[in-house]
């Protein structure tokens, strides 16, 4: 079993909401599931689409067959009908389309009707659709009718009813009238975990102590600070829509000072103000985490699309030089535990530490059988309270073996803790000479660095274990080059080589990846965006040169069909 | 208790003359009167010669970036509410660089005091126009005369319902602090713009410019009828009004916040076995 539906419509028709509850129902009957969305930028009109693809065997990418289409307008016929499998089927309301198909791989459903006979309301059209796509996937209703009961617990017993009448139709309806439907649904086994990406990157930041959360609304970003508002009261956070992003950053800032974890996020514009912030950050050493999501720029460029074209602004973003650290999650596992492990070395080091991520990160849900808490690291780096008090003296930037200085939080103690944007001495106070400055940048990046390089982890490598050819990239290509890699391993001996922990640059004691590349006949570097940064980091901090690259930079994800021309125009 | 030798810090580095020796003076001896150790508050500054004031005395210190004072001392506040913040700042870093901020502090009425060294001149980066300079001054970058209409924090705090706005004079130390003092006893956002001749650049607003100029509100004026407040705040020229100007009674932002009703967040412990129960939200 693996099936792809994808349900197609204009902006406010409720395409989401139809997704939503589909991807729920197959992740709760155990099937793998992966999710993702083309949307334009406007809340009504235009035509988006989200795609579902699940089965009984692990799925990381949508592929471009389409097994289920529900139009819910008329554009979703025309752009998506050449992309029906040979069992597929579109189903649609031909009243309100305004147009009838006669071609056996349509079902008219007449989803309005149905749902103001049933459910007393037109409104409950999509709850009809839904129904329907279950009936012609032979699909019992029970998990859909579990997940109307809770959303809608606080509407009232009537709404649950009429939903549920309105499902009941919907399937009853496909089941009848789909004589040509040939899907069946694997059977349902242990409810599965989904996530997409962005409520991966909260649920690690709230995993992880996150106190505080300052950020101003931009896509692709803005779910992070939802999820985590969405728990504010039940872990004691506090989220604060700034003015601007300059605040936001500086807001982040205030709270690290003051003794709390925070956090900040944005996008490519909303980071470019945060730049002079993230300085700050590096002067002061105050440990701050920020989540950069990547749109296509350059100015505002595509809102709502996906491009990985910030990598070079992450890296070299900010005035002067202090260590950094910079995480390109592929999944939403990994934007999990990478958050966590940002937190954790922004606070052992003083640093500010970037999650980059993308749209396509952002809006994609994944399945899993859980995240494992265990795995989840919290060390209170602070001096607080008695550990504090019993010091004979404070000085916020004294210098150490390691260049890291203790955290002091102000308040607690008689001590004081003193930063400045200046350069300062250890007390914390403005200093012009040149010894002292020698002495703190010593202090802050060059004893700090190759500790926080210790930390890295390598590349993981999947695949052939003595590849010809290697395709190589980082963040969120992850899942596309994976399923290509597998298609093609059936004439190939073909590896991916995916880099989440992208700088400090990993080094190679604990895999040598870079013997890897050199043994291989062929390396592909494969990269949404136009001129190849990850590849110039890699040459940068190496010396390696990819042989080949694919490079997307249209504004939309690679998909598996795609990539996998893509790399046998290059082998053959 | 603390005596003023608890204050002492660093020797500052302004001019001779500067109006900000007074102010700095004053503050101390209001800190002392107050009963407020060093370690109980936070001064956060930004970037200009008000920026330098929190290395003249001894305490928590931010010293941020140029016209960020007050995100980093909202976030402080929200972070650990039992910690007096106080932001000082320039007329050129507070109503310039962070304009945005201070209009929105005021709205969120959070209870930072915000000290502005208005000199009406930048003087760190040697004699520029600010916000605050009359109509007309000409400087090296303005040689045809400031053409902007010069800023009004007050009226501009009573427009914003500001929860407090005073103005004080670095020439009337002693009036200066019984405001600083009121500033820090209210409850909520307070804005304190306080007169203070640049000795350097500002040829014009001068301590003799000022002392023919303000005086002391009088006893029976009301600073919580805002219209009053706003005619008051309107008055500059011959005459030009100290004290407090307008005053309200607004919940503070932390007040209103139930995440800290019961502690401070930096005293909240953080439990991860909580996440058990989020995770089972994803099935």
């Amino acid at each position: 079993m693996d099936y792809s539906i994808k349900i197609g419509g204009e902006a406010g028709q409720g395409i989401q909401t139809i997704g939503d509850t589909l991807a729920r129902v197959f992740s709760r009957s155990g099937y793998h599931v992966f999710t993702h969305q083309d949307y334009e930028s406007r809340i009504r009109g235009g035509h988006n689409f989200f795609q579902i693809r699940f089965s009984d065997k692990p799925v990381s990418a949508s592929r471009d067959r389409i097994d289920i289409i529900v139009a819910l307008d008329k554009e979703s016929i025309l752009q998506h009908e050449k992309e029906l499998s040979d069992i597929g089927q579109i189903i649609y309301d031909s009243s309100g389309l305004k147009q009838k198909h006669e071609k056996p791989q349509f079902l008219d459903i007449p989803f309005v009707d149905l749902a103001i006979e049933h459910g007393g309301s037109k409104i409950m059209a999509n709850t009809v659709a839904t129904g329907a796509v279950l009936g012609m996937l032979g699909m019992e209703l029970d998990i859909l009718l579990a997940i109307i009961k809770n959303t809608f617990k606080r509407k009232g017993e009537d709404i649950i009813k009429a939903n549920t009448a309105a499902a009941m139709a919907g399937h009853d309806h496909a089941v009848k009238q789909c004589m040509k439907c040939s899907f069946s649904a694997a059977p349902p086994s242990k409810p599965k975990m989904l996530i997409p990406g962005i409520e991966a990157i909260g649920l690690g930041a709230i995993a992880s102590g996150c106190k505080f959360y300052a950020a101003y609304p931009m896509t692709p970003s803005t779910g992070i600070m939802n999820y985590i508002a969405g728990k504010e009261k039940e872990y004691g956070i506090i989220v604060e829509q700034a003015e601007d992003e300059i605040a936001a950053i500086n807001m982040a800032l205030g709270a690290s000072f003051a003794g709390v974890r925070a956090m900040t996020g944005s996008s490519g514009g909303g980071f470019a103000l945060m730049v002079e912030g993230i300085s700050l950050a590096g002067m002061t050493e105050i440990p701050v985490v920020i989540a950069l999501g990547q749109r296509p720029g350059p100015a505002t460029g595509f809102p709502t699309r996906t491009e990985q074209a910030d990598l070079n602004f992450a890296l070299y973003t900010s005035h002067g030089e202090f260590p950094r650290i910079i995480f390109a999650p592929g999944t939403p596992e990994q934007a999990f535990y990478l958050t966590n492990k940002a937190f954790e070395l922004s606070e052992k080091y003083q640093i500010p530490s970037i999650i980059i991520f993308d749209t396509y990160l952002s809006d994609s849900e994944w399945t899993y059988e859980g995240f494992d808490l265990s795995r989840i690291k919290y060390n209170d780096y602070r001096l607080r309270g008695e550990a504090f008090a019993n010091l004979p003296e404070y000085k916020r930037f004294a210098f150490t073996q390691t260049g890291v200085s203790p955290l002091g939080v102000p308040g607690e103690t008689r001590h004081l803790v003193v930063i400045d944007s200046d350069e300062h001495d250890e007390d914390g106070h403005i200093v012009e000479d040149a010894e002292t400055r020698i002495k703190m940048v010593n202090k802050r990046l060059f004893k700090k660095l190759p500790l926080i390089k210790k930390e890295i982890e390598p590349p993981s490598i999947y695949g052939h274990s003595n590849p010809e050819i290697v395709i190589a990239g980082w963040g969120s290509t992850y899942g596309v080059m994976k399923e290509a890699a597998d298609e093609l391993s059936a004439n190939l001996d073909i590896a991916v080589l995916h880099f989440s922990e992208i700088y400090p640059f990993p080094p190679v004691n604990k895999f040598n990846y870079i013997k890897t590349l050199e043994d291989a006949k062929m390396t592909i570097c494969v990269e949404n965006n136009a001129t190849g940064q990850f590849a110039r980091l890699m040459r940068a901090e190496t010396g390696y040169a990819f042989n080949r690259s694919i490079n997307r930079f249209d504004g939309r994800p690679f998909t598996v069909e795609s990539l996998i021309g893509e790399i046998n125009v290059l082998i053959r | 208790m603390s005596s003023l030798d608890d204050y002492k810090g660093q020797t500052p580095s302004w001019c001779p003359g500067c109006g900000n020796f007074s102010i700095l003076k004053t503050f101390k001896d209001a800190m002392v009167e107050l009963g407020i150790e060093p370690h109980r508050f936070t001064v956060v500054s930004g970037i200009g010669q008000a920026g330098k004031f929190p290395h003249y005395i001894k305490c928590n210190t931010f010293n941020g970036l140029h016209g960020r004072t007050l995100p980093v001392a909202t976030a402080i506040r929200l972070a650990d509410h039992d910690m007096l913040t106080i932001a000082v700042a320039g007329d050129g870093d507070c109503y310039g660089e962070g304009g945005n901020h201070l209009m929105h502090a005021m709205r969120r009425n959070i209870n930072v005091k915000l000290f502005v060294h208005d000199n009406q001149i930048y003087g760190l980066t040697k004699g520029q126009a600010s916000p605050t300079s009359m109509e007309g001054m000409v400087t090296k970058n303005q040689p045809f005369g400031v053409f902007s209409e010069q800023l009004n924090p007050m009226a501009l705090a009573v427009a914003l319902d500001c929860s407090f706005a005073a103005r004080g004079f670095a020439g009337d130390g002693e009036h200066l602090k019984g405001l600083i003092k009121e500033a820090i006893n209210h409850k909520g956002f307070a804005l304190l713009d306080i007169l203070q001749p640049c000795v350097t650049f500002n040829k014009i607003n001068t301590y003799e410019w000022y002392r023919q100029r303000v005086y002391r509100i009088e006893p029976e004026y009301n600073p919580e009828d805002r219209i009053e407040a706003f005619k008051k705040a309107l008055e500059w020229g011959d005459k030009i009004p100290i004290g407090i100007i307008y005053r309200n009674n607004r919940l503070t932002f932390e007040e209103r916040m139930p995440v800290i009703k019961d502690a401070p967040l930096v005293k909240q412990p953080f439990e991860l076995s909580k996440l058990e129960t989020t995770l089972k939200e994803f099935y």
